[in-house]
């Protein structure tokens, strides 16, 4: 019977409702105590206050400093190394540290009572969404920490030593409020191993990529594989089509959520191409149902050539990759007419760190994330997660990345200033997930290119 | 010492009271306060907006959609889940062969009814990972690979199972069911044991055949077995979330494909959770407790039969 199910239900629901409980019957208190920390802060966050480049930020040696990490596919050791730089200045501070996948689950009861912890590492699939948190005005504006002098070289501010689009992507209405601290790539994936073997070229334009897919699947290799009950995946790979064709504008214009971005032929012209995959039956059998985890090990076997997926697909498929793989990154291939050149790809930041606007020790968690951008914070990070982080040249020479880290980092440099990136999966909950179910109805063929378009045009009047 | 027994029932009931108050009452009331609000459930702070959340509520074709998939389960579930635990319960208790007098089970009948038990062992969280190994799209699922086998599916493109707008929300029901009948199976049993045999010999020596013991006597003595059973299987079909979140696909708590296999708690939480709408999932906390409630109290009413004593 599904009496268990009734009570995990109930029972979790019951504990938020019970936590606001408590939360509403301290409500005056806590904002009298919020307000009182309020003033004081914006006093020591003005960072002219002495242009102490030590402390910017007013940090008291003594205070504890909570931190929430997602334990994802990069791991939480990583800011176990933070958290031991921090000590190391500040050595009287007493550091608690979680390490979690449930970050709701986690935290929302905490924000609700008004006690949050003093950074937080917001991602996975439980993230607390960020338009969310903004729009209950529950995070600290970061541009103080922008204008902080940067550790390693004090001459310089934190925004000095950003990659480019790590602001942007933080930024909701005009502030920035999380810092994205991995820099991601975005595009296909393939074993140059195989296409080695197979003697395949890679594709250059969409359309080579479609011939190359009928060579592929005569080979008796499934073309495409993707991560089909996360419709996510296969947006990185339409989107993506979508702003090399549309330019940078069309992009933006995406991301407001701006019902006319649909109307740009490019969207269509984009969406065409891509359903020439489904025309051409080039999808690995199944994969329109399988999780990331299915579809990716089926692509380390060999059963499909490409997948499209950010660029922490080596670190979370490590234990099932062959030695021998030899990962690939591959930018989206382009189509005639493009606006963007062909190496353009969609890199940016990602893995969203807040600091609450009530956290106790909101100064600590600035410093503590002005820490995380040194080369020594940087260096840990790409060692420990196999991945760059968005301080530029924030890897020195030690540090070994794998085949196809190394692959993607390639990429970007060909591309130059030519990388894009879309914030509206962070930013547009709603809207991200009608994209996502039109997609599904997409790559199963249920809908054609036209009834996409016109379903996400739709779309851009859901709102959170 | 009679004027003392007020005070005595009082300091006994006086903590479970308070208890049930504090933990059960009080938050389904507070959950009323907050249907009334545009709550974020990020954030102490809300402001209050009458029944907004309630006239969206009825306006939202997701919310009436996944209302429906909610009255399917309400209708399949109880019934498929009753029948088959009743007929295992009648074949393992009175089914013998007829050289016994028919009251006793099929050979084996002992073993049977722990096989039929052990998925109610299996928690939710098992049952999904389970579950989604035999559903898997591609031909690695147990289901596909023996349809795939039988050369009754073309692996090239197999069945999509849970992913499927049409089977989607069925596949999730035959889990349930699955996993449901055993209980039901030795609930019934225990029921059907505590009936006197003589009965049942009685009904034979005057010729009553295994179809008639079973209309005209079992199921009339174990008639408020199975209302219970039915109140139970009803509450579970009002939620089913645990399932439905986990094994379906979908961007926040499944629901898909494009929200064909949407029911009311996975668009509850993903509405509290993810859109940061806590107000507005509360209006549908409220609708589904309103629901549960009249349905069961409805089918308590309704099924009421006098009571039959042996």
């Amino acid at each position: 019977m599904g009496s268990a199910t009734e009570y995990n239900r109930r029972d979790l629901f019951k504990r938020a409702a019970a936590i606001t409980v408590l939360a509403a019957g301290g409500t005056s208190l806590l904002a009298a105590c919020a307000g009182g920390t309020g003033s004081s802060d914006s006093k020591s966050s003005a960072p002219a206050a002495g242009g102490d480049s030590k402390n910017p930020f007013g940090v008291k040696a003594g205070d504890p400093l909570d931190v929430v990490i997602f334990k994802g596919g990069y791991g939480d050791d990583y800011a176990k190394s933070f958290e031991d730089m921090y000590k190391k200045t500040y050595t009287g501070a007493a550091i608690s540290h979680l390490g979690t996948q449930e970050i709701s689950g986690k935290l929302q009861p905490r924000f609700n009572a008004g006690n949050p912890p003093d950074v937080i590492d917001d991602s996975g699939a439980q993230q607390m969404k960020i338009d969310v948190l903004v729009g209950a005005n529950q995070l600290t504006d970061l541009t103080v920490l922008l204008d902080a002098p940067y550790l390693d070289d004090p001459t310089k501010k934190i925004r000095d030593v950003l990659l480019p689009g790590t602001i942007e992507q933080g930024t909701v209405s005009g502030k920035m409020y999380s810092l994205n601290y991995v820099y991601t790539v975005f595009g296909l994936w393939y074993s140059a191993k195989l296409f080695k073997d197979k003697g395949w070229t890679v594709p250059k334009t969409w359309d080579e990529f479609i011939t190359l897919c009928g060579t592929i699947k005569a080979a008796g290799i499934a073309p495409f594989a993707h991560q089909g009950k996360y419709p996510y995946y296969a947006n990185v790979a339409i989107f993506d089509l979508i702003a090399k064709q549309g330019g940078l504008d069309l992009v933006k214009k995406i991301d407001a959520c701006d019902p006319t971005a649909f109307d740009d032929p490019a969207v269509l012209t984009s969406v065409t191409a891509f359903y020439k995959i489904m025309e051409g039956d080039f999808l690995l059998p199944g994969t329109n149902g399988m999780t990331h985890t299915e579809s990716q090990t089926a692509w380390c076997q060999g059963k499909a050539a490409f997948i499209p997926s950010g660029s922490w697909l080596e670190n979370e498929m490590l234990a099932a990759t062959p030695a021998d793989f030899d990962m690939a990154f591959l930018p989206m291939p382009s189509l005639p007419g493009d606006k963007l050149p062909a190496a353009a790809v969609r890199a940016g930041a990602g893995e969203p760190f807040i600091v609450p606007a009530k956290a106790k020790n909101k100064n600590g968690g600035l410093e503590f994330l002005r820490m995380m951008l040194t080369k020594e914070g940087s260096g840990k990070f790409a060692a420990a997660a196999n991945s760059l982080t968005v301080l530029k040249d924030g890897i020195g020479a030690d540090v070994v990345l794998k085949p196809g880290t190394k692959s993607s980092a390639t990429a970007v440099s060909a591309a130059g200033t030519n990388t894009f990136n879309y914030t509206y999966p962070d930013l547009q909950s709603a809207f991200n997930e009608e994209v996502q179910n039109a997609t599904n109805e997409l790559m199963n063929k249920r809908i054609d290119p036209k009834a996409w378009v016109a379903r996400v045009k739709a779309a851009t009047s859901k709102k959170v | 010492m009679r004027h003392r027994k007020y005070p005595f029932i009082f300091g006994f009931l006086v903590v479970p009271v308070v208890l049930y108050i504090a933990l059960v009452i009080w938050p389904y009331l507070q959950t009323f306060g907050y249907s009334l609000t545009d709550w974020s459930g990020a954030s102490p702070e809300m402001n209050f907006v009458g029944l907004d959340n309630y006239v969206k509520l009825f306006g939202d074709s997701v919310f009436l959609d996944a209302l429906q998939h909610n009255l399917l389960l309400l209708i399949v579930l109880p019934l498929v889940t009753i029948l088959l635990a009743l007929f295992f319960a009648f074949m393992l208790n009175v089914g013998g062969k007829g050289g016994t007098g028919g009251v006793q089970g099929v050979r084996g009948s002992a073993f049977y009814k722990v096989v039929f038990f052990f998925p109610q062992v299996l928690s939710v969280a098992i049952l999904s990972v389970l579950f989604q190994g035999v559903y898997r799209t591609d031909q690695g699922g147990l289901l596909n690979g023996v349809l795939v086998e039988l050369g009754i599916e073309d692996p090239n493109q197999p069945w999509q199972w849970l992913s499927d707008p049409n089977l989607g929300l069925w596949c999730v029901m035959g889990v349930l069911i699955w996993s449901g009948v055993g209980f039901y199976l030795v609930l019934f049993s225990a029921a059907m044991q505590s009936i006197p045999k003589d009965i049942y010999e009685a009904a034979l020596l005057d010729g009553a055949k295994r179809g008639t013991t079973f209309f005209r006597i079992t199921l009339p003595l174990l008639w408020e077995t199975i209302q219970t059973a039915w109140v139970y299987l009803a509450i579970a079909a009002m939620d089913a979330f645990a399932l439905v979140s986990t094994m379906t696909p979908g961007a926040y708590y499944g629901g898909g494909p494009d929200h064909h296999s949407e029911i009311m708690a996975t668009l509850l939480m993903r509405n509290f959770v993810t859109f940061g709408k806590a107000g507005y999932a509360c209006a549908m906390g409220v609708v589904i407790f309103f629901i549960t409630l009249v349905l069961s109290v409805v089918s308590l009413r309704v099924t009421r039969r006098e009571k039959i004593e042996f």
